[in-house]
């Protein structure tokens, strides 16, 4: 009790310095958490799309980007038709452009694609998506922000096309994009023949072992993953996820080095206070222990308040109407758990110098010390 | 007072050649100095202010190091790090001049400090605390902080504090350096009787001749040696 209340008395002491440290932790921890639960929201998005009831996805093989993967008609043909597998989606995937918004995501389909079957339809059907060569679908976001509506012509890219269709999707990215029938997509992404990606759903799951040596052995050229070893390994997903931690443990560097400041000036503000200890019988531990306490509990109230800010944050964000559909807010147990970890580690990291200067200091010439 | 709280030899504190320096062997404050300190007795260390009192008592009580010589409290090597921390939570109570409690804590926190470090059980330490502040007339104060109390219930607490873990040494650093004539003569009755009722051996460091004069035993020092003892009384 009473070293506890040796921790929590030097805190309140020099309460505004304290809130400061806390502060520095809180907001490095609630940036931690919005930026890395934005970003895996939108990895899990983009995984979304490519899993749309589907177990396996075929792209060719050794490319850097999904955009630039070439799956040839052939191929989707030959694996449509071998016997393990329940349907093929072949997806052609671009970027394109309005005068208001740079970046669309294109999706060339199949009248058949799960995408548009599984979506709810808000104007047309799904048996028109062909009907035309210059007709498109637009998500409901991107009727939004394209302004426009059924029938109506949108220019996209350097090209104009007839709305034939406004659908609802809970993705984000879906949900914002404009849907090709496939050939068309092809002909304008100057992609005759190919598409992006076949998203796969077998018969059974057993037979996933054999479909991947199938496709090795008729197509060298692809591969085929499951979905989850793809959102494991694709290389943009990694760059992602590792730019999200990086930011926000630069945030917490910041934040350490916050503590490691406080905790400096802490010991060097109680250096009587510690002779005290030690002429009592205190053990260099246990002074070190009263430092790192001091350190853990600015680090675990920073930690709390910015996962609630952090929370809010993305409340927050997610309800603006701009970014609805994009922001998924959904926070990961285990994130939360290393953000919070993290935010403890730095923070006793940062008080680690702190300690060991406590723990150095000799009593008789402290207690000199005015 | 009772005879098993002392080393068999009867000696509390036996220190042989003992030799401090500061800045690299610049300034010499401590020059061989010898003293046995008889178990159960009170001593007082006098000299002139500079002469070495206050650093023998910090290598005494172990909070400073030597630079040559041996020092031994009821037979433990005090400048022995393993031994240094279990004599400071056991055996040794140190009285400053200036009290050195910790000003944000209360009268009962402060003296509970070495009861932590030594890990004396909870209910234990509330009772002793209980015990002595009742015997130096602080019970009332207990929960009074170290702001609030006046500069002789300080150097009361600090008394307290001292013996809260039932030393056999007790070192007194001017103990009454900062007190007024009337306090300063009330806190030395307190610490005699104290020490006599605790069965402590007293050593106290002043240069107030009429205090040291009511020790058992007077020390004499002088230029970082020590010249003479004489019984005080």
């Amino acid at each position: 009790m009473i070293f506890l209340k040796l921790i929590v008395t030097n805190l309140r002491r020099h309460a505004v310095r304290s809130l400061l440290s806390m502060a520095g932790i809180a907001f490095s921890v609630a940036a931690m958490l919005t930026v890395v639960t934005i970003l895996q929201g939108a990895v899990r998005m983009f995984s979304g799309i490519l899993s749309s009831n589907s177990q396996m996805i075929v792209f060719e093989r050794d490319v850097s980007d999904l955009f630039f993967s070439s799956v040839p008609n052939a191929a989707v043909r030959r694996i449509a038709a071998m016997p393990m597998v329940a349907h093929a989606d072949p997806v052609l995937f671009g970027i394109v452009s309005s005068a208001s918004h740079p970046i669309i995501t294109c999706f060339g389909v199949t009248p058949e694609d799960s995408r548009l079957r599984d979506a709810t339809w808000i104007a047309g059907n799904r048996g028109d998506f062909t009907a035309t060569s210059d007709g498109v679908v637009l998500g409901q976001r991107a009727a939004e922000f394209l302004n426009a509506k059924m029938g109506e012509t949108v220019p996209i890219g350097h090209s104009s096309f007839r709305v034939i269709g406004i659908l609802k999707t809970p993705n984000g990215f879906e949900d914002g994009g404009v849907f090709m029938p496939l050939a068309a997509a092809q002909e304008f992404f100057h992609k005759n023949g190919a598409s992006s990606v076949i998203t796969v759903k077998l018969r059974s799951k057993d037979d996933i072992p054999a479909f991947k040596k199938l496709v090795q052995s008729t197509d060298p050229d692809l591969i085929a993953l499951k979905n989850q070893e793809f959102s494991r390994t694709y290389s943009q997903f990694k760059i992602l996820k590792a730019t999200a931690w990086a930011v926000g443990g630069c945030g917490l560097l910041l934040g350490g080095m916050g503590v490691a400041n406080t905790m400096i000036m802490s010991v060097f503000t109680r250096i009587r206070e510690i002779a005290i200890l030690r002429a009592n019988g205190f053990s260099h531990l246990q002074v070190g222990g009263i430092v790192l306490g001091e350190s853990a509990i600015v680090s675990g109230i920073g930690a709390a308040v910015g996962l609630l800010v952090g929370a809010s944050l993305l409340l927050i964000l997610k309800n603006i109407a701009a970014l609805d559909g994009y922001i998924d807010a959904t926070m990961h147990p285990l994130v939360l758990l290393a953000v919070v970890a993290l935010a403890l580690l730095t923070g006793i990291a940062g008080a680690l110098y702190p300690a060991f200067y406590a723990m150095r200091i000799r009593a008789v010439e402290a207690l000199r010390f005015e | 007072m009772s005879s098993q709280r002392f080393a068999k030899d009867g000696v509390a504190l036996r220190a042989r050649d003992v030799w401090k320096s500061y800045d690299h062997g610049a300034i010499t404050v401590l020059r061989g100095v010898d003293l046995e300190v008889p178990a159960g007795h009170t001593t007082a260390l006098c000299g002139a202010s500079g002469c070495g009192k206050s650093t023998l008592l910090h290598l005494l009580g172990g909070l400073d190091t030597c630079d040559r010589g041996t020092i031994e409290i009821n037979g433990a090597e005090v400048q022995r790090e393993a031994d240094r921390l279990r004599l400071l939570r056991h055996e040794i109570g140190f009285v400053f001049q200036l009290h050195n409690l910790i000003p944000d804590l209360t009268l009962a926190e402060n003296c509970l400090i070495p009861t932590v470090a030594s890990g004396m059980e909870r209910r234990a330490a509330h009772a002793r605390l209980a015990e002595l502040a009742h015997r130096t007339g602080l019970s009332d104060r207990l929960n009074h902080r170290i702001q609030k109390l006046s500069g002789g219930e300080r150097q009361r607490t600090a008394l307290c504090r001292a013996l809260m873990n039932k030393p056999r040494l007790l070192l007194a650093d001017e103990p009454t350096g900062s007190l007024d004539e009337r306090t300063s003569a009330m806190v030395f009755d307190l610490l005699l009787e104290m020490a006599a009722s605790e069965g402590v051996t007293l050593l106290m460091a002043t240069h107030d001749r009429a205090l040291a004069a009511r020790c058992d035993r007077l020390v004499e020092m002088h230029d970082g040696m020590i010249h003479e003892f004489a019984p005080a009384r």
